[in-house]
């Protein structure tokens, strides 16, 4: 900060009354200032961190003590040379940062200026952390690009500027830095910007704004430069200070999506939540969706009193005329302006996972306060962010982008990505690790779900199995060789003995019909096991014991097979033989072809088997004979009532 | 330039909305063109507190007694009215804290109705541990961080809010809002959830937690803004006045009892001073001040050069070292 006045004395000078007016005033003044956050991305080395340390710097935003820390770490870490102060050692924080020099994960900085307040979120330039970019670019209202006035538009700018689309983010800035390594030069500035606004447009990112600067000088940053009189436009921070950060979101229409019910006592129940897309009043009609009700906002409550206007971004507590219900997971809406409801839209999804997303497997997608099962039912293309190319894709791996259909397993309200980035976005979360595993922005629904309705048949599993038994999926999962066909084939027949009534679904058999169209990718995989698995549901609903005899290597899937039937029908029987064992079995001779390389994605040998958690029957087969396990088996289906 | 600034006279907009009062109707408030600054700042952070609410089954609220810890407070009352919060405030008192402080936080708890727990490290206690005996590293890990995990494992807590600032330090500037933490209570600077738009991922499995800073966005000058805005009540060590210090190594300590061993030669004076930040008496340095309000603490902070964590003589003991305790549990 500036001035560095004694603070007792500058105290004394003044009579408190005085003070209390000057900083009341003051104060008011920084109320009234709007905030604009944006983003600084850029390929590694362009000078994102310094350029941020610039314009804390240059903007009066350090103290004394973090200037002192800032000298001796430049003379520790610093890159700028022998007795230069390193400003992008005021924004990398982490200790593996500060050695390796490069940015790894968001950091926040905070700024003010006499117009305006700022958080930009520094975000790293490497490919690997893109993830981390995706995260700040999610709540930027503007985007700084840098480009290094050496080297222009490079890969790393393109897919910045893909992501920085992709997201929303509307006033896009390039900074074309290090102009005082390319001798302040008009050209090389020109030539870039022209490159740059070429490829811009094409990606649908109208407002680009071009500057020439240098983080390390500071010229164009805060202040003019006096190196470059050729340049008429703004300097990035007056820019920064005069792009509309208020736009409103396209949407014009009020949504609160139900965060928490507010029930203090009998005689009050509030849904709190926060106001977007446009202003709520007493009195206005309001629908809850996904189910359709009507009420009108009789209360808009706060501790403060209560509002006869809530605007987008406050958050408050609304009392509905009517006693109705609703929960987290609503969404109450203007009945004049709804939202689509659908399970079924389309959406561009950023991987942000190590492991890939799959189509076909399950996660939990959450968009507003709404946690619902989702699957990709279509990858229909991914992105190459770098050419901005289609190409036909199985799977997103880490830091993709794809356009995907998605199916939900219920009804959600959701507006279109473009319409508010509110009730457009979503997360997907891995079911197993809870990792954040990507992010979406939605295009539009898809009808045809609207159109298939569940017909309700008048007889039920039970009836059909006649009290013979209790309809079920003996689900066995193992690897190649560990005995599971061998121990379901006797089982199936010691069953039919029994007089009951089986059909058994064999990995190999299956392949040669309802699934010859798969590979062994891990996304044919997840298919594969997806269309048995809604086979034996089918079965299951006909009554039958239904042996299932797949490798089914990952847990998700299997969890995705037990969740379609009623608890209880669903008997995971785990063959528990060692890798050596099945490998020295190796009946069909399809280890030695997988350890010669002739047979690649081999469960055991270069494709991971997940063993089950929590399986209900564990057969350990290298220690018991085929009669044995098979007697364990139904000895455990005697014991739960199967038969 | 902030001395214009405070001198400058022209007219503002009303930043709080006005209360028209009503004949039998409850009072209705009228609402701005726009949002302020804090206003915005307010919002997100309720938005956040019922997210935690929502999503977890047992969330407390780290109470430090200080100033952000205040404000937290302030929001989770706001963010749950008519309701009570619905978690209770844990203070991991270290034996070391000001008098002013423990008065203070027994007597918010008690005018608010919100139930206070208090965590002691008994096992710290009994070895005798303290700052002068066994230096600030060893009662900050044993007293404080030790002593956290101890209550969030002991009462199975599966969240917890803490009133850090991403303004405050560079470690925190890279933390997320909802901040996982292992088992163990590590945090995992290089492998953090994405955190985007305002959907919060608080899914973990039975004995992970996460942390929650609802505070992330704001300043300390939003802080004392807020503070004087909504006449949140603070401890008054943050005023000026005449206290008993001894200076050493360049730092301030109040005298606050008779536990601080004066070294030869060291005498108590009387000095007009207050304190930034609080902490345990021994460890958290005052400055010399006659600002005995709060428009005068905020204009001193407005011309202050030196950030407020100067204070604390915990971020002086390594380089990285807030990072490496945040990694440790400490928050």
């Amino acid at each position: 900060m500036p001035k560095l006045l004694d603070p007792v004395a500058a105290s004394a000078d003044i009579a408190p009354s005085d003070i209390a007016t000057e900083v009341q005033e003051y104060l008011a003044r920084q109320n009234g200032k709007d905030l604009l956050r944006f983003i600084t991305c850029g390929s590694v080395d362009d000078g994102k961190s310094t350029l941020i340390g610039r314009l804390l710097y240059d903007c009066k935003c350090l103290f004394e003590d973090q200037l002192a820390s800032l000298e001796a770490d430049s003379g520790r870490f610093g890159t700028a040379g022998a007795g230069q102060l390193d400003l992008a050692l005021l924004v990398d924080g982490l200790a593996a940062e500060r050695e390796q020099g490069i940015t790894i994960d968001v950091a926040y900085r905070f700024f003010t200026t006499d117009r305006r307040k700022f958080i930009v979120a520094d975000t790293p330039g490497h490919e690997q952390y893109t993830r981390n970019m995706v995260t700040g670019a999610s709540t930027a209202d503007a985007a700084v690009l840098l480009v290094d006035a050496r080297k222009g538009v490079l890969t790393q700018t393109r897919r910045h500027s893909t992501i920085v689309s992709l997201l929303g983010v509307r006033h896009v800035v390039l900074a074309v830095n290090k102009m005082d390594a390319v001798g302040w030069d008009r050209e090389t500035f020109e030539r870039i910007a022209a490159d740059y606004r070429v490829f811009a447009q094409r990606i649908g990112l109208d407002e680009v704004t071009c500057i020439p600067v240098s983080a390390l000088t500071g010229d164009n940053v805060t202040k003019p430069s006096e190196h470059m009189g050729w340049y008429g436009g703004p300097t990035l921070l007056g820019h920064l200070e005069s792009v509309d950060a208020s736009a409103e979101e396209k949407l014009g229409a009020f949504r609160l999506a139900v965060q928490w019910v507010n029930r203090p006592n009998q005689d009050f129940r509030g849904f709190c939540g926060t106001v977007v897309g446009g202003p709520v009043r007493t009195g206005d009609d309001i629908a809850i969706l996904p189910g359709g009700r009507t009420s009108r906002v009789a209360r808009i409550v706060t501790m403060d009193g209560e509002l006869e206007t809530a605007l987008p971004g406050q958050a408050v507590t609304l009392v509905l005329a009517d006693e109705v219900d609703a929960s987290r997971g609503d969404m109450i809406v203007a009945a004049a302006g709804r939202p689509e409801v659908a399970d079924q839209f389309a959406a561009h999804v950023v991987w942000m996972d190590e492991q890939p997303l799959l189509p076909g497997r399950s996660y939990l997608l959450r968009a507003g306060t709404a946690t619902v099962g989702a699957q990709v039912t279509e990858l229909k293309h991914a992105i190459n962010v770098n050419t901005q190319e289609h190409a036909a894709a199985k799977h997103l791996d880490l830091n993709d982008v794809g356009f995907c259909n998605l199916a939900l397993d219920r009804l959600i309200p959701f507006d279109a990505y473009a319409d508010s980035r509110e009730t457009g976005s979503f997360i997907l979360i891995d079911r197993l690790t809870n990792a954040t595993a990507g992010c979406g922005m939605i295009r539009f629904p898809l009808r045809r779900a609207s159109n298939i309705h569940r017909h309700a048949s008048k007889l039920d599993r039970a009836a059909r199995a006649g009290g013979l038994q209790k309809p079920c999926v003996l689900w066995f999962t193992g690897l190649s060789g560990s005995g599971k066909s061998s121990v379901a084939d006797r089982l199936e027949q010691e069953l039919h003995s029994l007089g009951r009534r089986t059909m058994i679904l064999d990995g190999d058999n299956v392949r040669h019909g309802l699934n010859r169209d798969l590979g062994f990718t891990d996304e044919d995989r997840v298919e594969n096991i997806r269309r048995v698995a809604e086979v034996a549901k089918l079965m299951v609903e006909a009554g039958l014991i239904v042996l299932v005899s797949f490798i089914s290597p990952f847990r998700e899937e299997r969890r995705m097979a037990r969740s379609l039937v009623e608890e209880g029908e669903f008997v995971e029987i785990f063959m528990d033989t060692p890798l050596e064992v099945c490998e020295a079995r190796d009946p069909k001779g399809l280890y030695r072809k997988a350890r010669a390389g002739q047979l690649p994605h081999f469960t055991g040998i270069d494709s991971a088997y997940e063993p089950p958690e929590a399986p209900e029957i564990t057969l350990k087969g290298a220690e018991h004979g085929t009669d044995e396990m098979v007697a364990q088996v139904i000895g455990e289906l005697r014991r739960r009532g199967v038969i | 330039m902030l001395l214009d600034l405070l001198l400058d006279t022209r007219p503002v907009a009303k930043d709080r909305p006005v209360t028209v009062p009503g004949d039998d109707l409850p009072a209705i408030l009228t609402t701005p063109a726009r949002l302020t600054h804090l206003q915005r700042l307010e919002a997100e952070s309720i938005h956040i507190m019922r997210e935690v609410a929502a999503q977890f089954q047992k969330p407390v609220m780290l109470y430090s007694v200080g100033k952000d810890s205040a404000v937290l407070l302030h929001l989770a009352m706001k963010a749950f009215h008519p309701s009570k919060p619905p978690f209770p405030l844990l203070h991991v008192d270290t034996t070391w804290k000001f008098r002013e402080m423990i008065e203070f936080r027994d007597r918010t708890a008690r005018d608010l109705g919100v139930d206070l727990m208090v965590h002691i490290n008994r096992d710290g206690v009994r070895q005798g541990i303290g700052p002068f005996s066994h230096g600030s590293a060893v009662h900050t890990d044993v007293m404080k961080t030790q002593a956290l995990k101890q209550a969030l494992d002991a009462h199975g807590f599966d969240a917890a809010f803490g009133g850090a600032r991403r303004d405050e330090e560079k470690s925190r500037a890279k933390e997320r809002i909802f901040s996982f933490r292992t088992a163990t209570h590590r945090w995992e600077p290089k492998n953090q959830r994405p955190e985007l738009w305002s959907l919060y991922n608080g899914r973990i499995h039975k004995g992970e937690s996460i942390r929650v800073f609802p505070l992330s966005n704001w300043t300390e000058l939003d802080i004392w803004q807020y503070i004087h805005q909504e006449a949140i009540p603070v401890v008054p060590l943050y005023f000026a006045r005449p206290r008993p210090v001894v200076e050493r190594d360049g730092t301030l300590i109040m005298v606050d009892d008779d536990r601080l061993p004066l070294r030869p030669g060291e005498v108590p004076e009387m000095a007009w001073v207050r304190f930034r930040t609080l902490g345990c008496y021994p460890l958290t340095g005052a400055v010399r001040s006659t600002a005995a309000t709060l428009p005068e603490i905020i204009r001193e902070m407005l011309l202050s050069t030196s950030s407020e964590r100067q204070g604390r003589v915990i971020d002086q003991d390594a380089a990285a070292s807030m990072e490496a305790k945040k990694q440790e549990g400490y928050f």
